[in-house]
Formats: C-alpha cells, structure tokens, sequence
C-alpha cells in the first residue's frame, strides 16, 4: 500500500516535470538566450557597475546581496537549532563524551594531520578572498575552512573547540555585514550599497566592499560549520 | 514541443524520484535524511541545466574572456550557491532531531516512535 501510494505520486511528479521541462530544451542557444532579460543585464553591465569580474559573486553579494544575509541568517539559525538540540542536559552519568574509549590515532595521522590543518585553513582564506575574482566565495571558502577542523577532530582524539572563540567569530562577522549594509545605507541610500570604490578590474583590492563582505561569510560560515562538526562531535568545550 | 538532449535532465529528475522515494516509503530516520540530500542535490543540477546553454561557460569574465553573449546564465548558479548552503544547514539541523530522537525513544524506526505513524 505504502509503495503503491509512494509509486504514483511520484509517477504523477515525473509527468508533471517532464511536461514542463519539454518547454524548455536543455542547452538550446535561442530559446534560453531569449527567456534571459535579467541575466543579459548582468552578463553586459555586471562588471562595470560591481567591479568583480565573477558574476556569480556579483548577483551574490551586490544586485543580491540581501538574500544572503537572509541565506546566512538561515544557516546560522540552522546551526543554532542543531548547537541548542545537541546540547540539551543529558541523563546524569550516560555518556561521557571524552571517554568513549576511542585509542589514540596513530603518529602519522596526528602529525599528518596537524601539519595539513594551517594549510587547509590557508586554502579557504584564499578561496574567499578571491571570490569576486576566481570560481568560489565565502561559502565555498568557509566550508574548506570546516573541513580543516573536521580533519583535526578526526585526526586527534580529544579535539576540543573553544566555544566561545567560534561565537565571538560569528559574530563578528555577521555585525560586520550589517554593519556594512548599514553604512551602504547611510552613504549610498540603499541598504547593502557597494559604497567602496570600485579599484582596477582583476585586482584582489576592487570591487568596493564585495570582498570584505565575503572575508566576513567565509569566517562566519567557517565557524558556523566547525561549530555545528564540535557538536555532532559533542566534545565543544563550555568555556 | 522539442526535446533536445535531455539527458541531464533525467538524470537531475531522477535524483529527485530517487530521494523523494526514499523519503515516502524508508522507515529509518537516517534514510529519509540521505533521501533529503538527494533531493536536494537533484534539485540543484536540474536548476543548473536549466541555465545551460550550448556552447558558453561559466560567467567569470578574465583578461581574455569578456565577451558577454558566451557566458551561461548567472542568476540560477546564485541560487543553487544558496541552495546548497541551506541544504547543508537542513541536513545538519534534521541530524541533530535524528540524534535527539534516537536518545529518547532508543530507535530510529518510524513505526516504533509514537505520534509519527504514516
């Protein structure tokens, strides 16, 4: 009964998508070409008017730099949600979190993995720093970053985050965005105004304030997401 | 009505049946989560073929790349950025209700957990 319901809803979606997608031929130059008046606007005048020759990360972080400080909000909700859930007190003495028994990790692994960790964090800190210039941006940059501290977490029984270290990050980063939006606001009459001056095309200090906002969602996403690997870890240290 | 090289179509289409399935029909909490992200990530490259077009690239214009009619449509690669960033924070969210689950009913299995029979 179960599969058969679970069968024909999804037969009823597949002919609902396929009839819909067969207006709209994969990859065809004219018709899509002709259905995109607002992306011609930003593939013609995107550089000129945020500076950053990424397009993506100028549809991100200037014509839509709103939606993402909601996208942000929601993760940071999310991991919030998730850092209030695991934390919740537990059954006295039911599990200690530090003694689970697990064996110290071999020296190659420990050692592997404390000499990788700085240059993965390198790694991120480039990723979101070249946004508006290269493929990638804060959130891909961020969660490079999260991964250096998954790889410490698994690497080094015991691993510990400091909490707080991670919430003052967060925040900071999220009141520098708004803080930016603010002043956007204040000097350029829109919240989010790419007031900066927009500097020479292709160099890493151009595009006004799209890379400082990016610095910012890659450190917030960053601690965002080691935050929500120390939870699902629970070893996040309270102090 | 015509209906070019639909390939990745299908298989984006796919990936959504795949884990809408898994979502109706498994009983374990785990599985319907794993089904979340198929979805999720069959959702992301059906947007993203819809904003291909043939013979362009990436809109990332270099010091010899700036001719704008060769470039693919932007506007649904900044969605699906927002997608998969969202889609991570669900996952992670839907986890930790999982882990939360499994520590007061002692299963995972929705038929065992009162108050979420199908």
């Amino acid at each position: 009964m179960r599969a058969f319901v679970s069968f024909s809803v999804l037969a009823l979606i597949v002919v609902g998508l396929a009839l819909s997608l067969s207006h709209i031929p994969f990859g065809n130059s004219t018709a899509n070409t002709d259905r995109m008046h607002v992306a011609k606007y930003y593939l013609n005048n995107g550089v000129k008017d945020t500076g950053a020759p990424n397009l993506v990360t100028a549809v991100v972080l200037d014509y839509r730099a709103l939606d993402t400080l909601g996208e942000v909000t929601v993760l940071f909700i999310a991991s919030l949600g998730l850092g209030i859930f695991l934390s919740w007190p537990k059954k006295e003495g039911s599990e200690d979190d530090d003694k689970r028994g697990l064996p110290p990790a071999s020296l190659i692994v420990r050692r592997g993995s404390q000499f990788l960790f700085p240059l993965i964090l390198l790694f991120g800190g480039y990723i979101f720093l070249h946004g508006h210039l290269t493929p990638g941006g804060g959130f891909q940059g961020g969660s490079v970053i999260a991964s250096a501290f998954l790889l410490m977490f698994l690497g080094n029984t015991g691993y510990r985050l400091r909490q707080k270290t991670l919430a003052v990050t967060e925040s900071l980063a999220g009141i520098t965005f708004v803080i930016i939006g603010l002043i956007g606001l204040g000097v350029g009459g829109y919240f989010l105004n790419n007031f900066l001056p927009k500097g020479s095309v292709f160099a890493l200090f151009s595009a006004g304030v799209i890379p400082i906002l990016y610095a910012a969602i890659g450190l917030k996403v960053g601690a965002e997401l080691a935050g929500i690997v120390a939870n699902m870890f629970g070893s996040g240290s309270e102090g | 009505m015509t209906i070019g090289n639909p390939m990745m179509y299908v298989g984006a289409v796919g990936l959504i049946m795949i884990g809408l399935f898994t979502v109706l029909s498994k009983r374990n909490l785990i599985k319907i989560i794993v089904g979340l992200t198929l979805l999720d990530t069959g959702v992301n490259v059906l947007l993203i073929a819809i904003g291909y077009i043939h013979n362009r690239t990436a809109p990332i214009v270099t010091r010899t790349y700036t001719d704008p009619t060769k470039m693919v449509d932007p506007i649904p690669q900044a969605l699906v950025l927002t997608a998969i960033v969202i889609g991570l924070g669900v996952t992670a969210l839907a986890l930790a209700l999982a882990i939360r689950v499994y520590g007061h009913y002692k299963t995972l299995d929705t038929r065992k957990i009162r108050g979420l029979k199908w």
